[in-house]
């Protein structure tokens, strides 16, 4: 959903600006009434608040180095260090670890690569191109973002279940008739992020290469993708890291055990009576699991801040 | 890049799609898919119409995005609609038809003292051995070879084909013979297996090399449209009632071979009418609503107040802060809620050893729902925190400034200056995490899975949203109901429809547009 106040989604510009508001070169205001001048009980409450957001994770982390594995012998802090549930996470051969990451790895990347062709493609000619119903186009693709493609998951799934009796390379049980799923989720939200950048960058540029004698297919791939090049990795991250951790439709596709993305088998590993046993192998892969998405939060933090504003993930 | 080269690739890119095109529609037409294959052959034309000739630019853009879109997205929503009006499902999933042939090729007798068939389990070649359908590689006695499945018995030409010293087939070209194990732990598929004949009988296996022809005892008369049983005596008739073949001498006996046919409105009327399923929908529904606004609320509120304590700008450090605090939101959802789960178990979970306490947290209703509602606190905190932080920062230093000259304190600040100008700014932002929360399918399926259930109703659990209610109804039970599960989606699109009018007429958004 576009918001009303919000700046210009993902705009690096305004994170910089919000680095300068709250940078220490922001004037000091004049001592104001309240809990007076300290700030100490700021970071007590800081400090309160770090632990709330932390315990779980430090969990994960103890979970998984607990020498003995199971759910019962799990604790908070943790009570040594062993890699025996890594170990035993790898030799797995009935739950193939490394498969399921590499899985999760072909879908969320080919996933996002594609959301952000058809996106970058289908904004281009909403950004630049004058064409009649452009504004119905956008107004559709905003209505389509309110209803999530997971309620029409048995249709979906009668659908491929139907190609896959014809081409069973991209039906049920396939990576590929997965992807082609979520790729019917490729515009939508994603258009308005792209679009709004695209608006950014000026018509000018369009307008002399124009007169250079350039095609617009030639202004598109050599000179706007490039211009807008920001959004794009904004964009191929929002749409990776929802992938990655998408559960429903994957659940109900992948039902072969090699085929499978991490999201559906570390679940298959809690369920059971073998729950309690496999927990350390379990949080040994949700740790290993959450390092590409966690790295790549940390590391495109302004990007995310900045698309994160607008409304348009989670 | 030269003129030239581009008109190459961009040629190149055109023969390849509409050669894959091509593909696609042979194999749709050799499965005798015509209507499929017309489709096909559209957007084919459609595709060398929009990027052959300079007639539309725009669509050169739009055409790839929009035909996933039609394909995958909206196809489904529209399948999802005329689903919803059929009673397709468990033991509704063939035509008639398919049920009357059948119901008669089951009912197959052996006739003592026939010849049997030598026979191989087979899939088609490149199928995979679990899941493919079977078919029936068979041998005769005079050593002529058959390939038969449920749509009845082809001849297998000579050339190609292996056999052992008996004449069971061992190899086929276009078939892969499966292994006595595979075929063994296929047997229940094996024993639903029985290739028509033409004369009105049926070939079955027995055990796993052998099969034997025989009669059917199950006759079907196509003008009374009527089943007639003689396996019984007196011979048992079978009429068509709702969807099924009833006993009309014992209605509580039918064949488990119903069919798929539409049922106009009568999934959507059991909803409201069916006193179960219209008590169970009503506290799903009242559940859900209160989760999506708890859930907004908790994880604004406390977002909020985590931004109004690092809104100083004194505060040194926010940057860590941030980066930590940010951590939650950056796990995989599947992680977070499975995790919380184990944390959660009433036995050994950290939660209640380190509280000292014993609450059954997944297994009473009250103490599911609380456990979802603190997960998707921790779940979505940091985004509510990131969200207030950019409001707050937006908001100008000297209306603050201005509020202090008049006198009002800190709080009366917070309540009367900051806070509405706060939510003007989030607004839309909360109702689109209320539209999200509505059918937060991961957090609960993977958490409680909708449960605990209440005592034998094991299909409307108390956790439940709508989205788990539908899926677990067309998915999980052992008698999927397409049908009923595809007109709760049409439901839940209904009241999300609704629900968004508002939300949807005050969005700017719109006139942005330009």
């Amino acid at each position: 959903m576009a918001t009303v106040n919000a700046p210009v989604p993902a705009d690096p510009r305004m994170d910089t600006r919000i680095e300068e508001e709250t940078g220490a070169s922001t004037p000091v205001s004049p001592k104001r009434g309240g809990l007076g001048g300290s700030v100490w009980w700021r970071h007590a409450l800081g400090i309160l608040a770090l632990m709330w957001a932390l315990f779980p994770i430090l969990f994960i982390y103890s979970a998984a180095t607990n020498p003995s594995g199971t759910l019962n012998t799990a604790s908070l802090w943790p009570s040594g260090f062993s890699t025996k549930n890594f170990t035993d996470l790898f030799n797995d051969s009935s739950r193939p670890f490394w498969t399921w990451y590499k899985n999760s790895m072909i879908i969320s990347f080919v996933g996002a690569l594609g959301a952000v062709f058809l996106g970058a493609c289908a904004a281009f000619a909403f950004s630049r191109l004058r064409f009649k119903g452009r504004r119905g186009g956008m107004m559709f693709l905003l209505l389509t973002t309110f209803f999530p493609a997971l309620l029409a998951i048995v249709a979906t799934y009668i659908i491929f279940a139907a190609i896959g009796d014809v081409l069973p390379a991209l039906g049920l049980n396939t990576v590929t008739g997965l992807i082609l799923a979520y790729l019917g989720g490729a515009l939508g939200a994603n258009v308005w992020l792209l679009k709004g950048y695209f608006d950014t960058v000026p018509r000018e540029l369009d307008e002399a290469a124009i007169v250079d004698g350039a095609s617009h297919a030639r202004i598109f791939f050599t000179m706007t993708l490039r211009l807008v090049m920001p959004i794009l990795v904004t964009v191929f991250m929002l749409v990776f890291v929802g992938l990655y951790g998408e559960f429903m439709l994957a659940s109900v596709f992948l039902t072969d055990v090699d085929n499978q993305t991490l999201g559906v088998g570390l679940y298959g590993m809690t369920l059971g009576n073998d729950a309690n046993t496999l927990f350390g192998r379990f949080t040994a892969g949700a740790l290993l699991g959450s390092i590409p998405v966690m790295l790549l939060y940390l590391a495109f933090q302004r990007q995310l801040v900045g698309g994160l504003t607008t409304g348009s993930v989670k | 890049m030269t003129k030239p080269l581009a008109l190459a690739i961009k040629w190149v890119l055109i023969v390849a799609t509409l050669a894959g095109i091509l593909w696609i529609a042979t194999k749709l037409a050799q499965a005798g898919n015509t209507m499929a294959v017309v489709i096909a052959g559209l957007v084919g034309m459609g595709i060398l119409a929009v990027y052959s000739t300079r007639r539309s630019v725009p669509l050169k853009y739009l055409v790839p995005g929009l035909l996933f879109m039609i394909l995958f997205q909206l196809w489904p929503v529209l399948y999802t609609a005329s689903l919803s009006t059929t009673n397709y499902g468990d033991g509704h999933l063939y035509s008639k038809e398919e049920s009357v042939t059948d119901i008669i090729a089951q009912s197959v007798r052996e006739v003592p003292g026939t010849p049997r068939y030598k026979m191989s389990v087979a899939i088609a070649e490149g199928g995979d051995p679990v899941t493919a359908d079977l078919v029936l590689l068979l041998t005769k006695p005079d050593g002529s070879t058959y390939v038969g499945d449920k749509s009845g018995l082809k001849p297998l030409p000579a050339s190609g084909v292996e056999k052992t010293s008996i004449g069971k087939i061992t190899k086929a070209p276009g078939y892969t013979v499966l292994t006595a194990r595979q075929a063994n732990a296929r047997s229940k598929d094996l024993s639903a297996i029985a290739v028509p004949t033409s004369d009105g009988g049926g070939i079955k296996p027995v055990g796993l090399s052998e099969a034997f022809e025989g009669k059917a005892t199950v006759t079907y008369d196509a003008s009374a449209d009527k089943l007639t049983d003689a396996g019984t005596t007196p011979p048992t008739v079978y009429a068509p009632k709702d969807a099924k073949w009833v006993n009309v001498a014992d209605p509580t006996q039918s064949f488990p071979q119903g069919w798929k046919e539409n049922i106009g409105l009568a999934n959507y009327s059991r909803i409201f009418t069916d006193s179960t399923i219209r008590s169970g929908f009503l506290s799903i529904f009242i559940w859900n609503i209160a989760f999506a606004i708890l859930s907004v609320l908790t994880t604004f509120l406390l977002g909020m107040l985590i931004a109004l304590l690092f809104n100083d700008p004194r505060l040194r450090g926010k940057a860590i802060y941030r980066s930590l605090l940010i951590l939650p939101y950056a796990l995989p959802g599947f992680v977070t809620a499975l995790v919380w789960k184990g944390m959660f178990n009433q036995d050994y979970g950290i939660i209640n050893q380190t509280l000292n306490i014993s609450v059954d947290w997944l297994g009473t209703p009250a103490g599911a729902k609380a456990a979802i509602l603190i997960t998707n606190l921790w779940l979505g905190f940091p985004y509510m925190f990131i969200v207030c932080t950019g409001a707050l920062q937006s908001i100008p230093q000297d209306v603050r400034e201005a509020a202090t000259i008049d006198g009002a304190n800190a709080f009366r600040t917070l309540r009367s200056i900051i806070m509405p100008l706060l939510l003007v700014a989030v607004g839309p932002l909360l109702l689109a995490s209320f539209a999200f929360n509505f059918n937060n399918f991961g957090l609960i399926y993977l958490l409680t899975k909708g449960g605990p259930f209440n005592g034998a109703d094991t299909s409307i659990g108390s956790s439940d949203l709508l989205i788990t209610y539908a899926f677990r109804l067309a998915f999980s039970g052992s008698a999927p109901n397409y049908g009923f599960a595809a007109a709760v989606s049409v439901i839940i699109f209904l009241l999300v429809a609704l629900m968004s009018i508002p939300g949807f007429r005050r969005t700017k958004a719109l006139e942005e547009v330009n």
